[in-house]
């Protein structure tokens, strides 16, 4: 960066006054830098008139920063005069030339008003190839458009990386279901012989099958969706896509190949990477979700950090697979999420032998012996004193939340503007930046929900409405969930603390009951842990706003009624619904008793 | 010989109509008082039956302190298997299906585990005794809880035959002969339905039925279905499940009433798991063998479309062809209940009241209604909610939700396609359809492109979803809450709009795109 002309005194903010630049070129079709006295400013501006063009001018001589602003636009372009001009993020110049520019025709090509130029390699670069990035590029290929794909995994620090696909695929919703699945599988083997199912009582669990096994589930996937590009001639690039100027962005590959590439359009779908802890020993010797599903060893006796539903998954099949367990949590389970639910969640992962560590946070982690596992001593600190926690595992593993991948793609160059606090990128409801021709979807959103399905829905969405002449936006609102922990969860809508906030308790019915699947009463096992509630507002019909159930299946059972949140179901259509029996969701069907009666829920035996 | 009985035939629509007009205007008789209105009753409500439907009106009843007795009584099967109070869902039907059933799936995860990892010897063996040990201790728990709850609210119950004698009386006969009567206001008959048998040599001395299969005290073994409605796709499946060696003897189509796409991709299902289907066939002859638990039983076929004749050896035979109401021997005749005579059922207007004011019906025995123990239950607490709590709310039996528990479990709402074709015609249904593979399934690498999605739109109504199918494991827990969205009138841009959950069998609703038309 150039030092600050000598006559000015106080130290002008450089970066933020870059940035400020870049945002007003990259968010106006055409931006003229121009003073109000100047007779040429004055004549490019006629010329943008009479060509129907709306611009938009910055005063110079009347803003208070005037002066600095020149300066960065002498170090962006290397001209001093006005105006300066700027049409679709690319530098013109000035009058002469922006006149040049209208005689020759390339004004009209980069104005986008000529039908026969294409100034762009491609219609459509994607950064990232995950679900939402995937979804996306694929529409905009049905839909005739070119389409090129940046995916680039950059591998943890302990060197773990993959393919295709993104979070969802390798490191998240795919690998961590098929754990709790066998988690689950260890259930099923001791209810089978209450069933009548008879084997030797040894058994165990050999991980490293497992991991093998669903590794090659997921690269057949990895494959899957590398031919799928390919069949829509989706350019796919394994490289790591940034922006260096407007409208091009620069690809490195892993071994340090650049290429440069431009588009008209460009969307965001970097997504996000797990949080490390600032502290000794983090990064050297913990482990993340990125690493676990494919580690090569059995993890053995493990400290899970966080209160996440990652962490909290992540717990629960370990536990399930017949390892060590324990949670250090900092303060609440699973934020944002009701919290009656959540502690219910943990209670009965408390109940199956999982150990959970309150109001405390590690300070240091430190290595005792190498190995497949090792040995880690972790020392942590209480959040409310002086106490602190010394305990030896031989893995830990962080799941404290996760960061957006915003921070290191040149979004400053082109002005997109990020939420500094969160690493998060704001859309207005079309998932556009302020950068009118970048878009962004998936978890990278500020304010919006980081779930594979809404990224796809907001992908494919977006593709139709830029090139498919649709107008549906995508609806964020009543999108349903589940968390994978033992006890499973599913909800849709309001949390009931979220909905006493918004609606007032007194303007609130909420219905409960306990219920024991059918399938558990053989074995015997946690009977009064299942739970469905309903959330109604009194005042609107009864309408329900918030759904929630502990069990067995309960993203199965949340789907449907998801379905029935949007066509506006009622108390009065919930009761009038048959239930199927005999299923664990029928239970919605009968929900009499409110949580303000205080009457009991609990099962009696049958 | 006698073949199994054809399905409900209909009362004419005309007829209907006249005994409903004889039914209100009964009723508006009744009112004027005109009619004789009795002074004193033993009971406000005797209710015969004590199934899931007839518990839960006399529970209801109990509710507003009404004097309540139920009448219960199994009357044993010809091999003398009987059961405690609760009816066919608790004893005989959906709770011991379902928990054999499960059973079967528990078999299944036993091989899956391995692929996920899990370790232990290979040989693995089922104990049929242990099983059904555990489902009937578990029956036993539930027998005893519906006593202690009939006992807390206050109603009598009777083990008893109920038999209607004169108008507001019926007569209860007990397992030791003793017989007593007893007078109410009103009655609900609740007594639901009981296997049917073939009615040819052999089958009621050496086959058995559902009623006698779930306490069985013996593993039957090689089997014989006979049959393919949902009972016996349902117990042929888990028979299967357990490693039993199964066939089904099909007279014509499989799962009749229930959309033929679906049900003919849950026969194919079974076939590739294992079990043998003799389609086209119908049981003559069934003979003795040997004797023993199970014995060997040699039965004999003939085809339905020539002379064929087939043997074959089993050693348990399982009926499984239809069942019949319970109406012909409680002294209906007696005060006048009409029934059809065809079928043995009770025709009730919107109410659940026959043709005789004072007495009402509700549960399998209706006619033209569903036999399903959730729409009994409704049924029976609204009709008690009507009577005596001043509501107004009658039982809608329309779009009852319904699961099948086949191997390739089945999940149901609303129209099946071919009755969705009759009553829209083709050109105005839009079928939405795809296959999905279970996550759970991929590591196990099995059975890809067996679970189904379908839905049925009507295009000249935006599209509303007036069929919902779905074959998969927890397609009952699948269906549920599009039940409920298909209540709130769902249509296929709001099934559009609802955004999946991620990673399960019930987000592929979410995004059907491909219709059946398009191929």
């Amino acid at each position: 960066m150039s030092p600050p002309p000598p006559h000015q005194t106080q130290l002008p903010d450089w970066d933020g006054l870059k940035l400020r630049v870049r945002t007003l070129i990259g968010s106006h079709r055409v931006m003229i830098f121009s003073k109000s006295y100047c007779p040429y400013c004055n004549k490019v501006k006629e010329l943008f008139r009479s060509l129907g063009v709306e611009y938009y001018a910055l005063e110079l001589d009347v803003t208070a920063d005037g002066p600095s602003i020149q300066q960065v636009l002498v170090e962006l372009t290397n001209q001093r005069t006005v105006p300066n001009v700027f049409v679709n993020g690319r530098h013109v110049g000035g009058c002469d030339s922006t006149f040049q520019a209208y005689q020759n025709g390339s004004l009209q090509k980069l104005l986008g008003d000529s039908k026969d130029a294409e100034p762009y390699e491609y219609d459509l670069i994607i950064i990232g190839g995950g679900s939402g990035g995937l979804a996306c590029s694929k529409e905009a290929a049905v839909l005739g458009k070119k389409v090129m794909v940046l995916d680039y995994v950059v591998p943890t620090p302990l060197g773990t990386s993959w393919g295709l696909g993104g979070t969802c695929v390798n490191v998240g919703c795919i690998p961590k279901k098929l754990m709790h699945q066998a988690a689950l599988l260890g259930q099923a083997l001791q209810d089978s012989r209450k069933y009548g199912w008879q084997y030797e009582e040894q058994v165990k669990h050999n991980w490293e099958i497992m991991v093998e096994a669903i590794q090659n589930y997921i690269s057949s996937l990895n494959w899957g969706y590398r031919v799928s590009l390919r069949e829509k001639s989706v350019t796919y690039l394994n490289s790591y896509g940034e922006f260096v100027e407007p409208h091009k962005i620069k690809a490195t590959n892993r071994k340090g190949q650049v290429t440069y590439h431009t588009a008209e359009t460009f969307v965001l779908a970097t997504g996000e990477r797990p949080r490390y802890l600032g502290i000794p020993g983090a990064k050297e010797y913990c482990i993340t979700s990125d690493d676990l599903f494919s580690l090569p060893y059995c993890p053995g006796k493990t400290l899970v950090v966080g209160a996440s539903y990652v962490a909290l998954e992540c717990a629960g099949f370990l536990a399930g697979l017949g390892l060590d367990v324990t949670v250090m949590v900092r303060s609440i389970l699973l934020r944002g999420f009701d919290q009656e639910m959540a502690e219910k969640v943990g209670a009965h992962m408390e109940t199956h032998g999982v150990k959970f560590i309150r109001k405390f946070v590690p300070s240091q982690v430190e290595k005792l012996e190498e190995g497949m596992p090792g040995r880690l001593k972790v020392t942590a600190k209480s959040t409310e004193g002086p106490e602190v926690f010394e305990g030896e595992y031989n893995t830990v593993l962080i799941a404290i939340g996760r960061d957006a991948c915003t921070r290191n793609i040149g979004l400053e160059t082109i002005g997109v503007k990020i939420n500094e606090k969160n690493g998060k990128v704001p859309v207005n409801d079309e998932e556009q930046t302020n950068v009118p021709y970048v878009y962004a979807i998936g978890d990278i959103l500020d304010g919006k929900l980081e779930l594979t399905p809404v990224a796809i829905q907001a992908g494919k969405l977006l593709a139709r409405r830029l090139y498919g002449g649709s107008s549906t936006k995508c609806d964020y609102i009543n999108v349903p969930t589940t968390v994978f922990t033992p006890l499973e969860y599913g909800s849709c809508g309001l949390a009931e603390e979220r909905a006493i906030e918004e609606y007032g308790k007194q303007n609130l019915e909420v219905f409960h009951n306990l219920f024991w699947p059918l399938e558990w009463t053989i074995p015997e096992r946690d009977n009064n842990t299942c739970y469905a509630k309903i959330i109604c507002s009194k005042h609107d019909n009864n309408r329900v706003i918030g759904f929630h159930v502990l069990g067995p299946n309960a993203g199965e059972v949340t789907q449907g009624f998801a379905a029935a949140i949007k066509c506006g179901l009622t108390k009065e259509l919930l009761d009038e619904t048959i239930g199927i029996h005999p299923t664990c969701a029928e239970v919605f069907t009968t929900m009499d008793i409110t949580k303000s009666s205080g009457q009991d829920i609990s099962q009696r035996g049958c | 010989v006698a073949k199994a009985t054809p399905p409900a035939n209909l009362t004419s629509g005309n007829a209907q109509k006249l005994q409903e007009g004889t039914c209100k205007l009964q009723k508006l008789l009744e009112m004027n008082g005109h009619m004789q209105v009795p002074h004193s009753y033993d009971f406000d409500l005797i209710v015969i039956g004590g199934g899931s439907g007839g518990l839960a009106a006399a529970k209801e009843a109990a509710k507003y302190d009404k004097k309540v007795m139920v009448l219960d009584f199994v009357t044993p099967t010809p091999l003398g298997t009987s059961w405690g109070l609760g009816g066919t869902c608790v004893n005989v039907g959906c709770i011991p299906k379902k928990l054999m059933h499960q059973a079967a799936l528990l078999g299944q995860a036993l091989q899956d585990s391995r692929k996920f990892g899990w370790q232990f010897t290979e040989e693995v063996k089922h104990n049929w005794m242990a099983m059904t040990e555990s489902v009937q201790n578990y029956i036993g728990s539930l027998n005893w809880g519906y006593r202690v709850a009939l006992r807390e609210k206050k109603v009598t119950y009777e083990n008893a035959y109920g038999e209607f004698v004169r108008p507001h009386t019926v007569k209860a006969t007990n397992k030791r002969g003793i017989e007593k009567l007893y007078t109410a206001k009103r009655f609900l008959i609740a007594t639901g339905e009981r296997p049917r048998y073939l009615g040819i040599p052999g089958d009621k001395e050496y086959c058995i039925s559902s009623d006698d299969l779930f306490s069985l005290p013996y593993c039957p073994g090689k089997t014989l279905v006979v049959g393919a409605s949902y009972v016996a796709l349902e117990c042929a499946g888990f028979l299967a499940g357990l490693g039993l060696d199964v066939t089904v003897m099909v007279r014509s189509i499989l799962l009749r009433g229930f959309d033929q796409d679906i049900a003919n991709k849950i026969g194919e299902y079974m076939e590739e798991h294992g079990i043998n289907f003799i389609k086209q066939f119908v049981p003559i002859k069934v003979e003795q063998i040997e004797e023993g638990t199970p014995g060997r039983l040699k039965v004999t076929a003939q085809s339905t479309v020539g002379d064929q004749i087939i043997e074959g050896e089993y050693n348990t035979v399982l009926l499984a062809i239809g069942r019949d109401a319970c109406t012909r021997k409680i002294g209906l005749d007696k005060v006048g209940v009409k029934i059809n005579e065809k079928t043995g059922k009770i025709p009730v207007n919107d109410e659940e009241q026959t043709n005789v004011p004072y007495i009402y019906a509700i549960g399998d025995i209706l006619q033209d209604k569903l036999e399903l123990t959730p729409v009994a239950i409704q049924a029976g607490r609204l009709l008690v909610q009507r009577l005596y709590a001043g509501a107004t709310i009658k039982c809608d039996y329309v779009n009852v939700p319904t699961t099948v528990f086949t191997p390739l479990e089945y999940g149901a709402c609303g129209y099946s396609e071919e009755s969705a074709v009759e009553k829209f015609g083709e050109e105005n249904i839009e079928v939405y359809h795809s296959y999905f593979w279970p996550l759970e399934w991929t590591v196990p690498s099995r059975d890809n492109n067996k679970c189904y999605a379908k839905i049925i739109c009507n295009i000249q109504d935006n599209e509303r979803v007036i069929g919902f199918h779905v074959l998969g494991p927890n397609a009952g827990e699948v269906t549920q809450g599009f039940a409920a969205a298909i209540k709130c009138g769902m249509t296929k841009a709001q099934l559009d709009n609802t955004i999946g959950i991620h990673p399960v069998c019930a987000e592929i609703f979410t995004t059907l795109s491909v219709t059946k038309r398009s191929g």
